[in-house]
Parts: C-alpha cells; sequence; structure tokens
C-alpha cells in the first residue's frame, strides 16, 4: 500500500493569525478519513491546501507520490487524479446537469457524443439519479440532488482521492443518510482514498476508517474512531462526549 | 492498484499485432487511462484500418485501464456484443459496464412549423411579460409615492443618498472627462467650418444650444446608464441568487419601496446636476478650444453665451435629464427583478438592462426634441 497523503510539517499563517502550527500526518491508500475541528479551527484550509488552492506557509503535503503545488504540468496531471465535491455541490449555473458531468471528460479530450451519452448515463446511475435528470438544470435539483451530481461530475475521471467538504451539510437526515450510504457502496465499488471535513458524529462512525482532530492550530489525534476518542483533550471531550454524540456513538 | 503517475516511456499506451494460432491478436501494454486519454485517442485514430481486422484482445500487458480508455477501446471493437477479450476480471468488468450503458437521449423535437409558431408566440409573449411587469413596477412605485406622501417618516432617506453618492458623485470625474474631450472635440470641429465662411463669432451660439440643449444631459444619461444602471441591475439580481429578496418580503418590506424608489429618486435628483456638471466641463472644453484656434477670449464667450441660448433650453436640459434618470432606474430595477440565479442570466439581463436604458434615453430625447421642436430655438 503506497501513501496517498502525506502532510509534513505544515505551517500556515494568514498575516498575524497563525491557522496550522505543524500538521504531521500520513494517510495510506483506501482510507477515509475524516477532519475534525471547531470552526476556525483550519481543517477547510487544510483541505485547500490538499487539492492545491492555496500553498502552506511552510511544510510540504505530498498526494499520491506527487508534491502539491508543483510544476504547473504537474498539478493538472495531479488534479485528474482527484476529484473534489465542494460544500454547495459548485455545479457550473449555466450548464445543465449532463455538460456539468461531461465537462471534465470533455476538459480531458473526450468528445465522442456516444461515449459521453453513455459515460454520464453511467454516472448518474452509479449516483441514483435518473437518467431523465441529465436535462435539468442545477437550479431545478434539490439539495440532496446537487451533492450526487456534484458527486457524479467529482468520480467521473475515476479518481483515486476524493475530496468531500462537509457532504452532509444542509442535507436531511434521511438525504444525509441515503448519501452516506451511497458513499459506502462507491467506497467499496472504487476502492478511491477519501478525505473529507464533516462535523457530522454518525458519517465520522459509519463512514470514517480514520480520524484527525484539529484544535488549537495542531493536530491532536489521528487513528481509527475508537482511538481518537481515548484521547484526553478538552476539545474531544466537548466533541465527542455529549448528551447527542452519546446517543450517535453507542 | 499502483499510482503510476510520474511519466516514464513505459507508462504511455502501446499496442502491437502478432499472429496466433493463424488470427490476428493485438497485445497492448502501458497505462490506459483518462490521463493519457490524448495518446489514446492518437494511437486508435492511426491504428483504426489496421483494428478493425482484429479478432482477438489481449490485455494482459496493460498495467491499467480506466472506464474512459475502455469506452474508446469497445468502441474501436465496434460496440461488439462478445469481443474476444483476453483480460482480467476487473477489466473485463468493465467493458460489460459499456455493454450495459444506455446513452441518455436528449428528448429534441424535430422541426415544425407548429414549433416555428411556438417560437414566435414565445417571442410575443415574452415581449408582452416585459411590459406587464414594466407596468406593475411604475404602479407600485406610484403606490410607494403615495405611501411616503401620506408618511413621510416611510421615506428610504439612507437609501436614497447611498445610491445619491454612488451613482452621482462618483460618476463626477468621468462625466467630467467625457464631456471636457467632447466640447474641445465639437469646438474644434466647428470652428474649422465656420472659418470658412467668416461667421466665428457663431461658435458660442452653436456650442451653448447643441450641448445645453442635447449633449449635456444625453452623455451624462449614457454614462450613467452604462456604470449605475447596470450596477443596479446586477445587485437586485445578487439579492435574488442570495435569497436576500425573499428575505425582504419574509419581513413585508416592499420590494418596490426598498430597491427601486431610492434608485428612482436618487437618480431623479442626480441626472440634473450631472447635467449641469457635464454642460459645464463641455463648455469649458469649447471655450478652451475656441480661444485657441479662433481667438475669441473665455470673458468673450461667457458674455456672449447668456444671450445667444434662451433660457428655456437650460431647464429643457434639466427636465429631459430628470426623466432620463427615472427611465434608467425603472429599466435596471425591471430587468434585475428578471435576473434567475444562474450565472448566465445575470450577465444577459445586465447586457439588456444597459442595451435597454440607452435605447430608452435616446427614445425619450426623441420625443422630446419632437415635442419642443419651435420652442427655445431663437
Amino acid at each position: 500500500m503506497r501513501d496517498a497523503i502525506k502532510v509534513d510539517q505544515v505551517y500556515t499563517r494568514f498575516g498575524d493569525k497563525v491557522v496550522h502550527r505543524g500538521i504531521d500526518f500520513v494517510l495510506p491508500d483506501g482510507e477515509i478519513l475524516g477532519l475534525v475541528g471547531a470552526s476556525g479551527s483550519g481543517k477547510t484550509t487544510l483541505l485547500r491546501e490538499i487539492i492545491g488552492l492555496q500553498s502552506p506557509t511552510s511544510g510540504c503535503i505530498t498526494v499520491m507520490g506527487r508534491p502539491v503545488n508543483g510544476a504547473v504540468g504537474q498539478t493538472q496531471a495531479l488534479s485528474m487524479r482527484m476529484g473534489v465535491l465542494f460544500q454547495k455541490g459548485a455545479l457550473f449555473s449555466a450548464l445543465n446537469v449532463f455538460e456539468n458531468i461531461a465537462f471534465p471528460l470533455r476538459e480531458a479530450g473526450l468528445q465522442q457524443m456516444s461515449l459521453l451519452s453513455r459515460l454520464v448515463a453511467m454516472q448518474l446511475r452509479r449516483v441514483g439519479l435518473k437518467p431523465d435528470d441529465a436535462w435539468l438544470m442545477p437550479s431545478e435539483l434539490s439539495g440532496g440532488m446537487i451533492k450526487r451530481v456534484a458527486l457524479a461530475r467529482a468520480l467521473v475521471l475515476d479518481p483515486d482521492l476524493l475530496i468531500l467538504d462537509e457532504p452532509t451539510s444542509g442535507l436531511d437526515p434521511i438525504a444525509s443518510q441515503s448519501f452516506v450510504e451511497l458513499l459506502n457502496r462507491l467506497h467499496a465499488k472504487l476502492h478511491f482514498t477519501v478525505v473529507m471535513v464533516t462535523h457530522d458524529l454518525d458519517v465520522l462512525k459509519r463512514l470514517c476508517t480514520q480520524v484527525a482532530v484539529l484544535a488549537e492550530q495542531r493536530l491532536i489525534a489521528f487513528g481509527p474512531l475508537a482511538e481518537v476518542l481515548r484521547c484526553d483533550h478538552s476539545f474531544v471531550r466537548e466533541f465527542f462526549y455529549n448528551e447527542h454524540a452519546r446517543k450517535v456513538l453507542a | 492498484m499502483g499510482w503510476a503517475l510520474v511519466s516514464v516511456s513505459s507508462d504511455l499506451p502501446v499496442l502491437q499485432y502478432q499472429p496466433r494460432d493463424g488470427r490476428q491478436v493485438v497485445v497492448l501494454g502501458g497505462v490506459w487511462t483518462s490521463q493519457y486519454l490524448r495518446q489514446v485517442q492518437a494511437l486508435l485514430v492511426r491504428q483504426r484500418h489496421r483494428l478493425t481486422e482484429v479478432s482477438v484482445w489481449d490485455f494482459d500487458q496493460v498495467r491499467q485501464l480506466d472506464r474512459v480508455a475502455a469506452g474508446l477501446l469497445w468502441q474501436v471493437m465496434g460496440e461488439r456484443s462478445e469481443p474476444d477479450i483476453k483480460a482480467q476480471a476487473e477489466h473485463r468488468q468493465l467493458f460489460q459496464e459499456w455493454q450495459d450503458a444506455e446513452p441518455v437521449v436528449n428528448p429534441v423535437s424535430p422541426f415544425s412549423w407548429m414549433l416555428m409558431c411556438a417560437a414566435w408566440w414565445h417571442v410575443l409573449a415574452s415581449f408582452w411579460a416585459h411590459v406587464e411587469h414594466g407596468l406593475v413596477l411604475l404602479g407600485s412605485l406610484c403606490l410607494d409615492g403615495w405611501q411616503v406622501m401620506k408618511r413621510p417618516a416611510r421615506l428610504p432617506v439612507a437609501e436614497i443618498v447611498s445610491v445619491l453618492y454612488q451613482a452621482g458623485v462618483r460618476a463626477l470625474g468621468i462625466t467630467a472627462l467625457v464631456g471636457f474631450l467632447i466640447g474641445i472635440v465639437l469646438s474644434y470641429l466647428s470652428s474649422l467650418q465656420l472659418q470658412m465662411f467668416g461667421a466665428e463669432i457663431y461658435i458660442i451660439k452653436i456650442l451653448g444650444m447643441s450641448v445645453i440643449r442635447e449633449l449635456g444631459p444625453l452623455l451624462a444619461a449614457i454614462l450613467i446608464a452604462g456604470r449605475s444602471g447596470s450596477a443596479m441591475t446586477a445587485q437586485i439580481g445578487i439579492m435574488r441568487v442570495t435569497e436576500e429578496l425573499d428575505a425582504l418580503s419574509a419581513m413585508g418590506i416592499s420590494h418596490s419601496l426598498r430597491l427601486v424608489l431610492p434608485n428612482v429618486v436618487a437618480l431623479l435628483l442626480a441626472m440634473p446636476l450631472l447635467t449641469v456638471w457635464t454642460d459645464a466641463a463641455a463648455l469649458l472644453g469649447g471655450i478652451l478650444a475656441a480661444w485657441h484656434t479662433l481667438d475669441i477670449s473665455p470673458g468673450q464667450f461667457l458674455l456672449t453665451l447668456p444671450n445667444s441660448v434662451p433660457l428655456l433650453n437650460v431647464f429643457l436640459g434639466f427636465a429631459k435629464a430628470a426623466v432620463f434618470g427615472v427611465a434608467i432606474a425603472l429599466i435596471a430595477c425591471h430587468f434585475g427583478f428578471r435576473i434567475q440565479p444562474n450565472t448566465e442570466s445575470l450577465g444577459q439581463e445586465t447586457t439588456n438592462s444597459v442595451v435597454a436604458a440607452i435605447t430608452m434615453v435616446i427614445l425619450v430625447d426623441a420625443v422630446f426634441a419632437i415635442a419642443f421642436m419651435n420652442r427655445g430655438m431663437m
């Protein structure tokens, strides 16, 4: 097993505000990592640094054996192996569902309509949508459907790494549960590595094989959920040992 | 699954032909993934003719195969139901997936006269919708005006002042610059013609009449339509996208009172003032150019100006500017409310708003020109 992601002594600073103070971890291939932390603890910043939208002030992030923010050609090759699902889907509002899903394919150079239409059909079926949904515009979709279409677009090139920013935020409990099941099913089938930011204890328990806890600009715990629960930090106790958490984790 | 990201030449997709037991076999090797999509496509296009004669496909030496590349190969195999494929189960599964996939079909209806008529009907209907919405906007504005008159405390003073500053004060620079330059050009070109007839002194009347009656209000209006009209449209449009319009409605606050009225009132006040400012800048440019080319001193110019331009023209200019201001604000708000929550609509309606506002300004100008044909000319 190779390492999917290696985060090495990452420091991040915005002006005077220190966000990360030496974050350090290695995520093996095929794992599902949940990033947890209080708001403002730099989870999303770390995620953006892994995607390459932002650079750490110092330190190095390696994704699938390649440094993020390397040479232009390298970065492009890397971003083709990586699918990103943004918090609000980030579907292109001027394109319909079909064109949104076909977009990465067209960018990669696939133009034949017969292949595109079959691939889009496969993607729609994968994420549990009907073929007719392909002709809807993003503004006509419900919250759950937006997430599904965005997932279909993120997975269309069969990436090795899937990045999710709050995958269940804004979904009702039923939609959120079925989205977690969908991710679970797809992960079992396609074996990609997942990194996600989440506040949802249910997702952490049912989906994540690894949990990383960020607090006070540092990584205070990293490992399977059971191991993280043993950590004796005040944030961990607050987050995992309250009335609601007890019910979910029981 | 290995990553195989390093661009070693052995990673590139390759194929070679081997006759085996009297059958043509193609042996594929390397990495066949979307990362090498261009190479895969180029290879398949180059070998298109030879590949049609192949009867067995050997994938044993392929290091990596993904769905997209498998699709391209499946197409080259002629989308056959049972190609003779020698491959591991994982790769074979990909071809099976392509075999099972039904393409999504766009329900495009064929051309017909009915559809043609429907399209024309749609154009008519959307034009009517514009007119209707415009009338509704105007009506609700009148109602708001009535409300404000009954209870002056409801006048959104803060918003009006804010728009006055944004659309009026901040436009002073650009209107002065454009006015000044147009004044110079107009004066210079006219003076060259007047010199030929020895009628230099008429430059004062020509400049005064054209700038104060026509160009000042028109220039200011066109600049404000492009500058502030587009801003008003986009602002209301973004408020739709971010659901701020719905939030206002939910609080029981009238859109027209809080968003349309301030824009209309502010432009109603700002446009005549901007017109004075633009007139002054254009006349200044004209005076300087006349001084330079015709040797008419600024003092002489300013002394003669009141006698050669009847006062009515000044008020006509103000009145036109005020009407332009109301038209620009109303059109900008009208198009702003039509914006749908997507990026394309935002761009489209903002463009439409500016085009419609400028057209309307010129149309109103023409109406004024006809209505006051014989007034204030002498």
